[in-house]
């Protein structure tokens, strides 16, 4: 991969940290209510995922998706005004934090009742295949997904109708608190699609080189006609499953244990020429991102002005985006009255 | 005007005419393609126009209808069957939280051209689960529109404009409607796709009914005119919105109300025109608002009881009676 195209990963998975962890803390000046899910530690999975995907392939994704919907290319600050229920938001406010949309970026919406996503995007893959388009849908879930009905049903469907949707499994192992070996029978969820005959792998989701490259070679098998694709992610959430939610469920060696595969961190060690030794590692202390900085340097592949340059300047991006959500007005009931009635136009119904 | 045709058929001529005029049209469902439709709606179309546009799906109501709103999204036109309503409650995350929902929870960014055919209502002796209506859950939900068609000529006019229409539109039709028989005429100018519409003038009561009850209560209102009292009949036709004028101008001339529906009284259609009516006209009813309906019981397999459990002509006309006694 060329190094252009590795600093904007990075630089994606560090605006995405940002954001989010920007995102708690309005969330606890009450600027952000309702329920807020956020995705550090998962970061290459939707960074990997869609830097694979074309502007013309539709993205189906989860209440877990402001990072989704940024690297569609929408920006942060709309996402932000989103969250805070403003009027400039991407959904105008009507949706919020779980149900972010755009129609023009192909964004085709975060649902946030578990399972919806593969239906939606079985739809959006029929539309495809019977327009003949060099297009797919790219739908989002998480591990705690694959045990509703239409997971199994769109599976189906997909695989008998050869639809061109590619699945995402984000599997952070957990669903809410249940650790995944208390809510599967078979924990290797990849394995499911094989009852359906849809070609599945799992793929170290902390990576984000190994995620792009998957992904890639999916959506070619996809582009080739040859039918949908299913990745599995191994990932991990640092945080809990919502605001709401401390994570106290979870062994805190566990937590430790992937905060040491963070995808940042990987991320930015890809950009070197070779990974660091273990030793280097050990010797920059437990910063986990600011310990391979001076890695970058070496390499060369950072701009002359360094990854603390890049971080300076998405604070000042997501600061910017709260300034801007802080700034745009409340959507009126009048606005919400036209958004129900969208689609009417001029018909007359009595 | 040509000779009277089945319901089914009407039904079939409309989206064949919707096929043919929209490539965006495509039907899906439960033996709707090869086999040709349960009640024979969809009957010739697969040869007609393959199976992408007449898609046999399996037996996922939630997801093939969940596959009709993501088509919608991107601009398809799906319009999906479900073989009968019982099962649509298997299909009621993709109708409520996302036909009705996303339109709105976007900020106004997609359409939903998406119709949602099927029958509902009590046939003949399939017992409690095949038996169910379920107008009450769904009038209940901003974003949705309910089209009731309860002719032939309603079924040609609605389930074409609920094809053309950008929003999300349950076409609800009653199996025992199917064979029933009427005239059409494609020719004719449709009305507005909610507008109700008085079958039989009347100046004695005002019966508001919808769907199958419509013929039952026109039946009951002749039994009625030999007995001297007239009623006047409105097919309400839609179910979201409601016609409230059409409904108020009548009951403003007659001052009284009776309602006929087949689903149970509790919470359901019945409730809301009585409400909705009071509210408006008051001050114009000389009697308290009636409403017959099912019992509060699941609908019982024996022939007899079955029958006794939703209106019929005699218990209509007893009602009718009884009110305007007051």
């Amino acid at each position: 991969m060329e190094a252009e195209r590795m600093i904007a990963l990075l630089w994606d998975m560090l605006l995405a940290r940002a954001f989010e962890e920007r995102a708690a803390e309005e969330y606890t000046k009450g600027n952000i209510a309702g329920f807020l899910h956020l995705y550090p530690g998962e970061e290459a999975v939707a960074v990997g995922v869609l830097h694979a995907a074309e502007p013309s392939d539709y993205i189906v994704s989860t209440y877990l998706e402001h990072v989704h919907a940024m690297v569609c290319g929408i920006p942060p600050r709309t996402v932000m005004a989103e969250l805070f229920g403003k009027k400039d938001g991407c959904s105008h406010g009507m949706g919020g934090s779980m149900h972010l949309f755009d129609r023009e970026r192909r964004f085709m919406g975060g649902y946030a009742i578990v399972g919806e996503t593969y239906p939606v995007a079985a739809g959006i893959g029929y539309a495809i295949a019977m327009r003949e388009l060099p297009e797919a849908a790219i739908c989002f879930f998480g591990d705690g997904a694959v045990n509703q009905g239409t997971f199994h049903e769109a599976l189906n469907m997909v695989a008998l109708w050869r639809l061109p949707v590619l699945f995402v499994c984000e599997n952070n192992h957990y669903q809410i608190g249940t650790e995944i070996h208390r809510h599967s029978a078979v924990a290797e969820v990849h394995k499911r699609a094989c009852g359906y005959r849809i070609p599945a792998r799992r793929v170290d989701g902390m990576d984000v080189l190994q995620v792009h490259r998957a992904t890639q070679e999916a959506l070619e098998q996809i582009r080739a006609g040859n039918g949908p694709q299913f990745l599995e992610f191994e990932t991990y959430r640092f945080r809990g499953h919502s605001m709401a939610d401390p994570g106290t469920y979870r062994p805190k060696v566990e937590v430790q244990a992937f905060e040491n595969t963070d995808p940042i961190t990987v991320a930015i060690a890809e950009t070197l020429p070779r990974y660091p030794t273990p030793e280097e590692i050990a010797a920059a202390g437990p910063d986990s991102i600011g310990h391979l900085a001076d890695h970058l340097d070496r390499a060369g592949h950072l701009p002359p002005v360094g990854l603390e340059a890049l971080r300076a300047e998405v604070a000042r991006i997501v600061d910017e985006a709260v300034r801007f959500a802080e700034a745009s007005p409340e959507p009126t009931l009048e606005d919400a009255r036209a958004y129900l009635e969208c689609n009417r136009g001029a018909e007359v119904l009595i | 005007m040509s000779d009277p045709i089945y319901y089914w058929q009407a039904l079939n001529q409309a989206l064949d005419a919707e096929l043919a005029a929209d490539d965006a049209v495509f039907v899906l469902g439960e033996d709707v393609g090869l086999y040709g439709g349960s009640y024979r709606v969809t009957e010739g179309l697969y040869a007609r126009y393959g199976e992408w546009r007449l898609r046999d799906t399996p037996i996922s109501e939630g997801g093939f209808t969940g596959l009709g709103v993501g088509a919608a999204l991107v601009g398809m036109r799906p319009v999906v069957e479900i073989m009968t309503i019982n099962f649509a409650l298997l299909a009621l995350d993709a109708i409520i939280n996302m036909a009705a929902k996303v339109p709105f929870m976007s900020g106004g960014q997609f359409p939903m051209p998406l119709v949602v055919r099927m029958p509902g209502g009590v046939a003949k002796q399939l017992a409690a689960q095949h038996s169910q209506r379920l107008e009450q859950t769904l009038m209940n939900v901003p974003g949705l529109r309910i089209a009731v068609p309860a002719t032939p000529q309603d079924a040609w006019w609605q389930l074409r404009q609920a094809i053309r229409s950008e929003e999300p539109i349950i076409v609800l039709e009653h199996e025992l409607l199917y064979f029933s028989k009427g005239s059409l005429d494609q020719a004719l100018e449709p009305p507005p796709m909610h507008r109700a519409r008085i079958h039989r003038q009347g100046s004695d009561l005002s019966i508001v009914t919808y769907s199958r009850m419509l013929d039952l209560s026109l039946q009951a209102a002749s039994q009625l005119s030999d007995r001297g009292i007239e009623a006047e009949v409105i097919d309400l036709r839609s179910l979201r919105p409601i016609d409230w004028d059409t409904c108020h101008g009548s009951v403003e001339k007659t001052h009284r109300l009776l309602v006929v529906e087949e689903d149970s009284c509790l919470a359901g259609a019945g409730a809301e025109l009585v409400a909705g009516l009071t509210e408006r006209a008051f001050y114009a009813l000389d009697a308290p608002p009636q409403r017959v309906a099912g019992l509060e019981i699941p609908i019982p397999y024996n022939g007899t009881l079955e029958a006794a459990s939703i209106p019929r002509p005699s218990d209509i006309v007893r009602a009718a009676e009884r009110l305007c006694a007051d």
